[in-house]
């Protein structure tokens, strides 16, 4: 399992191998990972839906994502999820917890299951997130779900990523809403509130329909050990991506979500170049932190155009 | 991308009815701190439930924890599982409660390493360093 032509025909074949390897190979930086994104660009992107749920630690995300799966399946579909954990920034280790919850799934080839880590990425993703969902959906996967880890305030990166956002939370969130109220709250698409069998649920719907009247965000009651809400979820989310695909309001999302990536990867891209720069010669970069900044820029944009001169000096005759 | 780096991406299982999952535990959260990628499947699986996983997974090494005697049984069927699903290769490191005897047996079938109980988790973890560095120098091509 090392060639890249093997690699990209199994990932179309669904073989578990080719797909668990093709996303290493990305998420570590290997040099085959250029190729193997070249290959893979299915018209089924567009067909397949991307269901980013996220939510504070402990709200029941996982336990959520393993009955949508378990939904999902009886209706025919394949499913992949992509489920992220934190890396600990002392060691650079994780446990990749999420997936216990879903392991009543080990034995289904149609669900595709890969735990990732954030290794160092802020924002409730990791950076290779949206080449795994592309990966998965080029085995054949829809929809694909991404769970984000824990996340704060801040954490909005999903909704850079995914085309419907539903925010988990959980009785003893209360506050936690008065803080999110500017962030995350705002641009989910549909709220779950779960273990609405616990006390709490009732005033915690009545907050957030409080705070979500303005503008058209579903509520869910969802109870996700007793499967309680599932099916309602699944329509939510339904009935949001017909919609957003009839008004073209989908498209409009995917084009942003490919920005997002490609600004991602062109700063990933640039850090390297950076830090290694000003590494070897920090003399070069001393005073104020902008002015190094736009120095380090230019002298990157200079170098590129020194290679390119020799390269191709028909360009600049 | 120094942190991109991680030391490799390994899966602790607990195949059977075994539920003694302490020292499965400490093995995870000592593989965690020591700068490892960790899924732990919880207690109660099957060998081809533990071979898939880790196959989805791309992990870099397996490791399996029984206590309860049937290690000669459990340990050669996650082999097999594992071979069968395209992931003869990936190293498989045993520990748990395994008489002396049963030890050179289960290597030459195929196990990596085996661990009892009073082995010093640092002796673990080196092991796990070394089969995963091994590994992944196989599986990846970095520039
Ligand atoms: C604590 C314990 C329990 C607890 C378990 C709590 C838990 N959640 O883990 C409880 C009370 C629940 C329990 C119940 C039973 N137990 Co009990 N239990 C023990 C005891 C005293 C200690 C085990 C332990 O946690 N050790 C501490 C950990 C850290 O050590 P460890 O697991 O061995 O791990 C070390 C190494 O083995 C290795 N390792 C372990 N896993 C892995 C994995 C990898 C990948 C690697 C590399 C290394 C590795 O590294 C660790 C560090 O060195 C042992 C006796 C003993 N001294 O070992 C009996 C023992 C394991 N139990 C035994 C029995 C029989 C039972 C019961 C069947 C008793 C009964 N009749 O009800 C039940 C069955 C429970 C079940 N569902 O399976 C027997 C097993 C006999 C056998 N193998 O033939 C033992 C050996 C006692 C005995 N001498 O009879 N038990
Ligand atoms: N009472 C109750 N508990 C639930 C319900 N759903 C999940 N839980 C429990 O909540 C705990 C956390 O569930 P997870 O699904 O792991 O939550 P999570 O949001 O994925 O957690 P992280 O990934 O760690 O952020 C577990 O102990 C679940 O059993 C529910 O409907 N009611
Ligand atoms: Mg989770």
């Amino acid at each position: 399992m090392n060639d890249i032509d093997e690699i990209v025909k199994g990932i179309y074949l669904k073989e578990p191998r080719a797909i668990g390897r093709a996303i290493s190979i990305i998420e570590d930086g290997d040099q085959r990972a250029g190729a193997i994104l070249k290959q893979i660009n299915a018209k089924s992107i567009q067909d397949s839906t991307i269901v980013g749920i996220t939510g504070p630690i402990g709200t029941g995300k996982s336990t959520i994502i393993n009955q949508l799966i378990a939904h999902y399946r009886t209706q025919g579909g394949r499913v992949g999820i992509v489920a992220i954990d934190p890396s600990s920034p002392v060691s650079g280790g994780a446990l990749l917890g999420d997936r216990i919850r879903m392991m009543r799934h080990a034995m289904d080839k149609d669900v595709v299951i890969r735990s990732m880590a954030t290794r160092g990425k802020q924002g409730g993703l990791c950076a290779s997130a949206a080449a795994a969902v592309r990966i998965m959906i080029c085995s054949g996967c829809n929809p694909v779900i991404i769970e984000t880890v824990g996340v704060g305030q801040a954490e909005i990166d999903v909704v850079g990523l995914a085309d419907i956002t539903v925010l988990v939370l959980a009785p003893g969130a209360g506050d936690e809403i008065q803080v999110m109220k500017a962030g995350i709250i705002e641009i989910a698409d549909i709220v779950v509130v779960n273990k609405a069998e616990c006390p709490g649920a009732d005033s915690l719907i009545m907050e957030l329909e409080n705070v979500l009247h303005q503008r058209n965000c579903a509520v869910c009651r969802v109870i996700a050990r007793e499967a309680y809400g599932i099916e309602n979820l699944a329509t939510a989310i339904g009935k949001i991506d017909r919609e957003r695909r009839k008004s073209g309001q989908f498209t409009g999302k995917r084009k942003q979500i490919r920005e997002t990536e490609i600004i991602d990867c062109a700063i990933e891209m640039m850090r390297d170049e950076i830090r290694s720069r000003l590494q070897e010669c920090p003399g070069n970069y001393t005073g104020d932190p902008r002015a190094i900044a736009r120095k380090l820029i230019d002298d990157i944009c200079v170098t590129e155009l020194d290679m390119l001169k020799r390269k191709r000096p028909e360009v600049f005759s | 991308m120094d942190i991109q780096r991680c030391r490799g991406r390994v899966l602790i299982g607990k195949p059977g009815l075994d539920g003694h999952d302490r020292g499965a535990k400490i093995i995870a959260r000592s593989l965690r701190d020591d700068g490892f990628e960790v899924i732990y499947t919880g207690i109660r699986r099957t060998p081809e439930e533990i071979a898939l996983t880790a196959i989805q997974e791309d992990v870099d090494a397996v490791g399996l924890s029984v206590l309860s005697g049937a290690h000669n049984e459990l340990f050669p069927e996650v082999l097999r599982a594992l071979h069968q699903a395209k992931g003869g290769d990936i190293p498989v490191i045993g520990g748990g409660i395994i008489p002396r005897e049963d030890i050179q047996h289960l290597k030459e079938l195929g196990m990596y390493e085996i661990f009892t109980t009073g082995t010093p988790v640092q002796t673990i973890l080196n092991t796990f360093r070394e089969a995963t560095e091994r590994y992944r120098q196989k599986k990846h091509k970095i520039p």
